[in-house]
């Protein structure tokens, strides 16, 4: 029984701290946000040279800790998309014949995202299988080369198809959280051969289950920078004569924002080792747990650090807005914490699985 | 990272689960589940020779050196018997004060003397102890302490009051903060005593709770007499030992609660199906959110075996008192929530959600409140300014 970090896997977090607090400043981000593409182009390069564009291949473990880095600075390179999403899809898929797209993606020469739309449908046709349907919140959709397309219903499972196939139409749509790139993406008659429908249902799972992980260990890193943003400020604000942090009103809201940070390290650090292993069932709890707690965690750090913040914490040119949308964003990116509740009562209220 | 049980913790698993299923039987079998919150005071004389059971059978004080009556078991191991212990519904522990609190003080601050004296009846579930430090006006204030001790002869005689002192009426012995300077500077002027409660110079009175039921008393020294080398410590250097004490107190792992905790839970479950309630979308959403913390605690509680303890307290195990105090009162409230109605019916099938609503409110009140938690984590765990 050990949750402490191997050292490779500390010697990882201060290399990926590093990289982050060096090539996704503030100020890159704020361009990253203005610009069409949404991301920074050569910090991505850089990351890829770092090998983290194949970061599903190390484990998951060393995933949530480079994503947890991420979220502390609101990292402006498509980690989320291609890493946690497309090579992620693309390695929970029983077969492997499309492992063209997954090296692609993963040496950094192409960019994949998820398609996840409850109305997606898909058909065979003799050798080929014809998709149809809308997704209308796909993370960075607009500049990927390679869509894993997940169809819910009848030949359920996931699909690769090319961004460019006849029939693909993609639309970034504006964000209030403009630090995640979203486009709407509709699949019409989009005809790919049967060898591409790569996984089947449990696939799908695995993918959304491990994704939700990634997403809960990029929360959890928010919610400690801003815990952090907020402590700093409450040592060197003055008013009254005092750091306002001596205050107990401030004080109190600060230990409050540590208890969540600290326990949802905990979810975390377990989510993700329990990605990491073929217990499906384990990962079917403790995905929706540590998504729905870290992603609470992160929405409340960030409203409690802007406030602390006071009328600083208000103003476009303070970073706490970036974070407070990222973490509002977060709370329905691929589901919500009531429906992460929801499924964890169905185990727990409707059956007696969750109490032997 | 492995958070995986060794064969080894596993071994030392089956082990305790079949000495508490072969041990509470018999005598003991009407002490199973009971002696918890609220119900402490029952059945006094079966726990306490339960105590004594545990102790022949080497299992109290797992923790300790071998040479002190204990195993020298590893922390993982001890979590492993506090699961155990509470999977089987063992009986609430009369002896955990001398055994978690006392104990571990005198390991670290103790003369051999002391040592030799006060640990061998603590492992055998022989003598008890209860804790002497809160006064009337000495709650979160600890060294606010008013209560004299002087050197008359070869004793200290102590005179004063303390207050919350749960086991009073049965423990055999006290650890008392005393004034001992009253000259000194407050922090500098207190001794750590250890005083025999039976004696003619102590009084000890319940006090009624908001259960109806007296688990914590007054206790009154008047002259009350113990010798001068049970002092722990320094004489005036009892701060330092106290607030080892206190550490104990705080850190200790809750991973032994947490299986009581998941017996609530399911009977507000259970309830919540009876009713119907557990249709409704709200119950279930908190319903929910309570497992999610539970599981949470039992990972964080964990975690923290595995934390550094390079003598400062690391910050995931100074928020754990505070997190699972606001949880268990919540969960009091969901209790609540879900009879309903009929939960304003006292009924033997409401008692236990009755229980845990009224004593989860003393959870954030007791082993320093939550107001207390929440300046210590911002003092010592976030650095901010006093």
């Amino acid at each position: 029984m050990n949750f402490s970090l191997a050292a490779e896997q500390t010697e990882l977090q201060r290399s990926a701290r590093r990289f982050f607090a060096s090539r996704c400043t503030s100020a890159d981000v704020r361009a990253a946000m203005a610009s069409e593409r949404g991301w920074d182009e050569g910090a991505w390069s850089s990351a890829c040279e770092l090998g983290w564009a194949s970061l599903a291949s190390l484990g998951w473990v060393e995933l949530c800790v480079v994503m947890e880095e991420a979220g502390r600075s609101l990292a402006c390179v498509p980690l989320f998309s291609n890493v946690c999403l497309a090579a992620n899809a693309l390695r929970a898929a029983a077969r492997l014949e499309t492992s063209d797209a997954l090296d692609r993606i993963e040496s950094g020469s192409a960019l994949g995202t998820l398609v996840a739309g409850a109305d997606i449908r898909a058909r065979q046709d003799g050798a080929e299988c014809v998709l149809d349907g809308e997704a209308l919140h796909v993370v960075d959709g607009h500049t990927a080369d390679v869509l894993v397309v997940a169809v819910p219903d009848g030949s359920e499972g996931l699909y690769v198809v090319d961004a460019g196939a006849v029939g693909v139409v993609r639309r970034k749509v504006p964000t209030l959280d403009e630090t995640r790139s979203l486009a709407s993406v509709t699949l019409r008659g989009v005809r790919v051969p049967v060898a591409n429908h790569i996984g089947d249902r449990a696939a799908v799972a695995r993918a959304v289950h491990r994704a939700a992980v990634a997403l809960a260990a990029e929360s959890l890193g928010g919610a400690e920078r801003c815990l952090d943003a907020a402590t700093e400020y409450a040592k060197t604000r003055v008013q009254f004569g005092r750091p306002i942090g001596s205050f107990q009103a401030v004080k109190h809201r600060l230990a409050d924002m540590l208890v969540v940070v600290e326990t949802a390290r905990s979810a975390v650090l377990w989510a993700a080792s329990v990605a990491d292993t073929d217990d499906l069932d384990e990962l079917a709890v403790a995905a929706p747990l540590a998504r729905s707690y870290a992603t609470e965690a992160f929405f409340r750090c960030a409203a409690d650090s802007l406030q602390i913040h006071g009328g600083i914490g208000f103003t476009w040119e303070h970073d706490a807005h970036l974070f407070l949308k990222r973490a509002r964003a977060s709370l329905s990116l691929l589901g919500t914490p009531a429906d992460d509740r929801e499924t964890i009562a169905c185990l727990v209220v409707d059956t007696e699985a969750a109490w032997t | 990272m492995d958070l995986t049980f060794s064969p080894r913790e596993e071994a030392f698993r089956i082990e305790a689960r079949r000495w508490l299923a072969e041990s509470l039987t018999g005598r003991f079998a009407p002490l199973v589940g009971r002696g918890g919150p609220g119900d402490e005071h029952e059945l006094l004389e079966g726990r306490l020779a339960w105590e004594r059971k545990m102790g022949e059978d080497g299992w109290t004080c797992l923790a300790w050196p071998r040479e002190h009556g204990g195993r020298g078991a590893t922390l993982v191991e001890q979590v492993v018997f506090l699961e155990e212990y509470a999977r089987a519904r063992a009986p609430g522990r009369v002896g955990h004060i001398g055994e978690g609190l006392i104990g571990p003080t005198l390991l670290l601050f103790g003369t051999d003397g002391q040592k030799r004296r006060f640990l061998p009846p603590i492992a055998r579930g022989t003598e008890t102890w209860c804790q002497g430090y809160s006064e009337p006006n000495a709650g979160s204030d600890l060294a606010n302490v008013q209560t004299r001790a002087e050197l008359v002869g070869g004793d200290w005689v102590v005179t004063g009051q303390k207050i919350w002192t749960s086991h009073a009426q049965w423990a055999d012995w006290c650890f008392v903060l005393c004034r001992t300077d009253v000259v000194a500077p407050r922090h500098r002027g207190l001794s750590y005593l250890l005083v025999p409660m039976r004696q003619p110079g102590i009084e000890v009175r319940p006090i009624r709770q908001i259960t109806g039921t007296s688990e914590f008393n007054e206790v009154f020294f008047d002259g009350a007499r113990t010798p001068r080398e049970h002092v722990v410590g320094e004489v005036n250097g009892g701060w330092q030992v106290a607030m080892a004490t206190l550490a104990f107190e705080r850190g200790a792992s809750t991973l032994g609660q947490q299986l009581s905790f998941s017996n609530e839970l399911r009977a507000i479950v259970e309830t919540a199906r009876a009713s119907g309630a557990a249709r409704d979308p709200l119950v279930r959403q908190r319903i929910a959110q309570a497992w999610i913390e539970l599981r949470i605690m039992r990972l964080h509680a964990l975690r923290t075996l595995s934390s550094a303890r390079d003598g400062k307290l690391p910050r995931e195990i100074m928020v754990s008192k505070l997190h699972w105090s606001n949880w268990h009162r919540g969960l009091g409230e969901l209790a609540m929530d879900v009879l309903g109605a009929a939960g304003n019916v006292k009924s033997p099938e409401n008692e236990l959600l009755h229980r845990l609503f009224l004593f989860s409110r003393a959870d954030t009140i007791y082993a320093g409140s939550s107001e207390i938690q929440r300046t210590l984590i911002g003092e010592r765990a976030l650095g901010l300014p006093r």
